[in-house]
């Protein structure tokens, strides 16, 4: 079968085995270490960190191409404005000024607005890694029942984890119907104008979303009729026990964070690391 | 002796729907009693769903709607209960055994209402254990939906109801999504609990001939929102209630019928196993005898054919080996076989929304290879089962007519078009409705309409009367075989036994991705070989024959499907 978008499997690796609860806080701690620093060292050992993990998680690059795709076009996107619209930002943030090349206008590229944009864009980049690790190897209810565990509430963890379950369905059907539709005339290519195309996509978006309906409101009889959402909490029949894997798991992450923490307060003297000065 | 204490009993009860005119329930006596095994059999609107509901508390707790008379279960009025109190009482099995299945593993399904009332860890998993052993699932506990048959799913949503150890228990269609060998396992396992558990059993369904494989206590029939009979099978069978009410008789009746023999309660003609034929034996081969075949027709030229086909999505698994045969010009043929045999990506080849890995497939005589989805399309259309997933259209013209304008065809054309079409498909009196005020026939038949506009040749149906009643399962494929008449070729993927034997004389075994047979549907629903590899059941009639002790049962299926043909026309 084709690999889906979002879609867990399971395979037999270190990373898999652990609950979820931890990978949850895992990926809590590290993303929260990269998001504090801008030290460009720090993200870059964050980065190959993750890289190593997915690896050793067995994810294929078939699963996550397209969402490395669009993540990677969002932060070219990202990278242009905030150049369009704060080309100094680096220069006020370092305190130098090296320029290297004079643009058109008010803009010069200097080495510090180059230097904190790259930092800017590995630091996003090192989160794609550790997000596509939680989603892909947690058991869409082991994951509900960490959200919960964290103080989310289970409706809102159930809900959560059911979309997560269902998302391979749902493009299934739409992959169906798409197809339906194009045997109907339906041109889904590039020949078509965006404006066409607006309006041919709806033709695949509305069956979707009847068939969805007809869907949610199956699953939610049969959630009723089982008793969903009479007490205020309620127990996780699929909760992995916390073995020794789990703890060592969460100290590296405790530890990476303390790093981070500790290289930002006692040696860059700041969220910034600066190589000018 | 003192009459027990009914666990249900409706007291002059109606319901009716807020959105709805009329009540849906009207005026409804009836008593159930402790361990009974009771069939609610009635056609599609008729309530029986409803009544289900208002016994398991969906209404009024997701649907609204308001209520007269009594409704007790163990004594207790169900208006002062709710739906969580009722589920401690009464466990339901709904029809959607997928759509149900709510846990991502077999024992975290079957722990679902377990964790809701906040049972400890392990207590859940000593109990889950105790229960999967119970409906014979301890070895798949940790198994996924996906690797499960539709058995295996059926077992898990009777543990998942089973766990709260419950008094009764209500399945509502259990058979709605089950191939024929399945729905049969099903039965026999609701049928095994309720003489080992010794639960009150209610079973809504409108397939009676299949629910009687087993042995029940009484069958309940409604329509239009009344009990029109409360009786044993046997009785039943041998009145005219079912006709007049929508609903199919067994057919091993329908052939003593044709035989000319009167059906009476002492002959117990309630199930095939119960039957005894002594007394009319002898009118059953005289009539056997009397079937005049009909003449066989030239075989027409072949309109597509399937040439040596291999297929696989990922390289490695083959999904179709050497898939080799004809559909001949104006045919109307069904492809069988059970979930995951490769219907449905035969019939993807076909269209061009999958490429084949060898072979081809020709249309009349040219390979088409090179053709893509919108070309293919000019002759060959397929309906999907659901119609709700092709429906994008509000009004039933737009609808029908998406598919030329998508061509760039000329308003004017498009409208003569689409109205004749229309026409043919019975909804021109509905041309100005929007498509949400139909009926889930009437939709389909928008959705046929909307293929039929670009004038194919072929026809392609992917379950067209799955969860159909009978009265729309005729309504469907008697509109079909009006369409076929017309000169077009009908495919038709399926696993409903009934639309074999009824309307395609030929039928395609697929198992496993394997051909398996190309014969006659008398052959398909006789041969023991293939009845087992494409799940499908042996037909009664078959049984009828060896009881009366007609060697040839294949030819007395044959016969059946003749002479019904004959009385047809």
């Amino acid at each position: 079968m084709k690999a889906k978008l979002f879609s867990y499997n399971y395979e037999d690796t270190f990373i898999h085995r652990l609950s979820g609860f931890t990978k949850l806080i895992c990926f809590l701690l590290l993303t929260f270490a990269v998001m504090f620093s801008y030290d460009i060292r720090v993200i870059l050992g964050v980065l190959i960190f993750s890289a190593v993990l997915l690896k050793i998680s067995k994810i294929r690059w078939s699963q996550i191409k397209l969402m490395v795709l669009y993540v990677l076009i969002f932060l070219v996107i990202n990278a242009l404005i905030t150049f369009l619209f704060m080309p100094e930002q680096g220069v006020e943030i370092y305190g130098t000024r090296h320029p290297i090349v004079k643009l058109f206008g008010p803009y010069t590229l200097t080495q510090e607005q180059l230097f904190y944009q790259v930092t800017k864009f590995f630091k996003y980049s090192s989160v794609i890694p550790l997000g596509i690790i939680f989603l892909l190897t947690t058991n869409p209810t082991e994951f509900a029942s960490s959200l919960n565990r964290v103080g989310v509430h289970y409706k809102a963890a159930y809900a959560f984890s059911l979309t997560l379950r269902y998302f391979p369905d749902i493009q299934r059907v739409y992959h169906d119907i798409s197809q339906a539709q194009q045997a109907r005339g339906l041109e889904m290519s590039g020949k078509a104008k965006i404006g066409e195309r607006f309006k041919n996509s709806l033709m695949i978006v509305i069956p979707l979303i009847f068939s969805t309906l007809d869907r949610i409101e199956v699953i939610t009889n049969a959630m009723d009729l089982r008793g969903f959402g009479k007490g205020k909490r309620r127990t996780w029949y699929t909760r992995a026990k916390m073995v020794q894997a789990d703890f060592i798991a969460i100290a590296v992450s405790v530890v990476i964070f303390a790093i981070t923490i500790l290289i930002s307060t006692f040696i860059n003297h700041g969220r910034f690391y600066n190589p000018f000065i | 002796m003192t009459q027990p204490t009914p666990i249900i009993e409706f007291d002059h009860f109606t319901f009716q729907y807020y959105s709805q005119a009329e009540p849906t329930l009207v005026d409804i006596n009836l008593k159930i009693y402790p361990g009974e095994k009771i069939l609610i059999v009635g056609p599609s609107g008729s309530g029986k769903t409803t009544l289900g509901h208002c016994l398991n508390g969906l209404i009024p707790f997701y649907y609204k709607g308001s209520s007269q008379g009594s409704l007790k279960i163990k004594g207790q009025e169900t208006k002062d209960l709710d739906i969580f109190q009722l589920s401690k009482i009464i466990g339901t099995v709904l029809q959607d055994s997928d759509g149900q299945f709510v846990g991502l593993t077999v024992g975290e399904d079957i722990a679902f209402a377990m964790e809701n009332d906040c049972v400890p860890h392990d207590e859940m998993h000593e109990r889950v254990a105790r229960v999967a052993e119970m409906v014979g699932m301890d070895h798949l506990q940790t198994a996924s939906p996906y690797e499960l048959s539709g058995g295996q799913k059926q077992r898990t949503s009777l543990a998942g109801v089973l766990i709260d150890n419950v008094d009764i228990l209500l399945f509502d269609e259990p058979l709605a999504n089950l191939d024929p060998a399945t729905g049969k396992i099903a039965i026999e396992i609701i049928d095994d609990i309720h003489k080992e558990l010794k639960k009150t059993v209610l079973i809504i369904e409108h397939r009676l001939e299949d629910v009687l494989h087993r042995e029940v206590d009484r069958v309940i029939v409604i329509n239009e929102g009344r009990i029109i009979a409360d009786m044993n099978a046997h009785e039943l069978v041998c009145s005219d209630i079912l006709i007049k009410n929508g609903i199919r008789e067994p057919l091993y009746v329908t052939a003593m019928k044709y035989a000319g023999i009167t059906l009476r309660p002492e002959m117990k003609p309630g199930h095939i196993w119960s039957l005894d034929t002594g007394t009319c034996n002898e009118a059953l081969r005289r009539w056997n005898r009397s079937v005049v075949p009909p003449v066989p027709l030239d075989a027409a030229p072949s309109i597509l054919r399937i040439q040596n086909l291999n297929f696989s999505y990922d390289g490695v698994r083959p999904i179709l080996h050497n898939i080799d045969f004809d559909v001949h010009e104006g045919e109307m043929i069904s492809i069988v076989g059970k979930n995951g045999a490769g219907k449905t990506t035969l019939s993807k080849i076909m269209c061009g929304f999958e490429k084949e890995d060898s072979g081809a497939v020709l249309y009349k005589g040219q390979d088409i290879a090179s053709k893509s989805i919108k070309e293919r399309a000019e002759f060959i259309g397929v309906v999907m089962q659901n119609p709700n997933q092709m429906i994008s259209k509000n009004l039933i013209f737009d609808e029908v007519a998406l598919g030329l304008r998508l061509r760039g065809v000329d308003e004017k054309e498009i409208k003569t078009r689409v109205e004749k079409v229309l026409d043919i498909c019975g909804l021109a009196p509905f041309i100005e409705w929007p498509i949400s005020a139909l009926s889930y026939g009437q939709k389909k038949r928008v959705t046929i309409a909307s293929i039929l506009v670009l004038n194919p040749h072929i026809l392609i149906l992917d379950e067209p009367t799955a969860g159909q009643d009978y009265r729309h399962y005729t309504e469907i494929m008697e509109f079909l075989r009006e369409i076929n008449k017309t000169g077009i070729t009908v495919i038709l993927i399926t696993h409903d036994m009934h639309l074999m034997l009824e309307y395609t004389p030929r039928a395609i075994v697929l198992s496993g991705g394997e051909m398996i047979a190309d014969a006659a549907a008398s052959v398909v629903l006789t041969d023991q070989h293939i009845i087992a590899e494409a799940n499908l059941k042996e037909t009664s009639l078959f049984h009828l024959a060896q009881l009366a002790g007609i060697p040839d049962g294949t030819q007395f299926v044959q016969n059946f499907i003749d002479y019904e043909r004959e009385v047809g026309k």
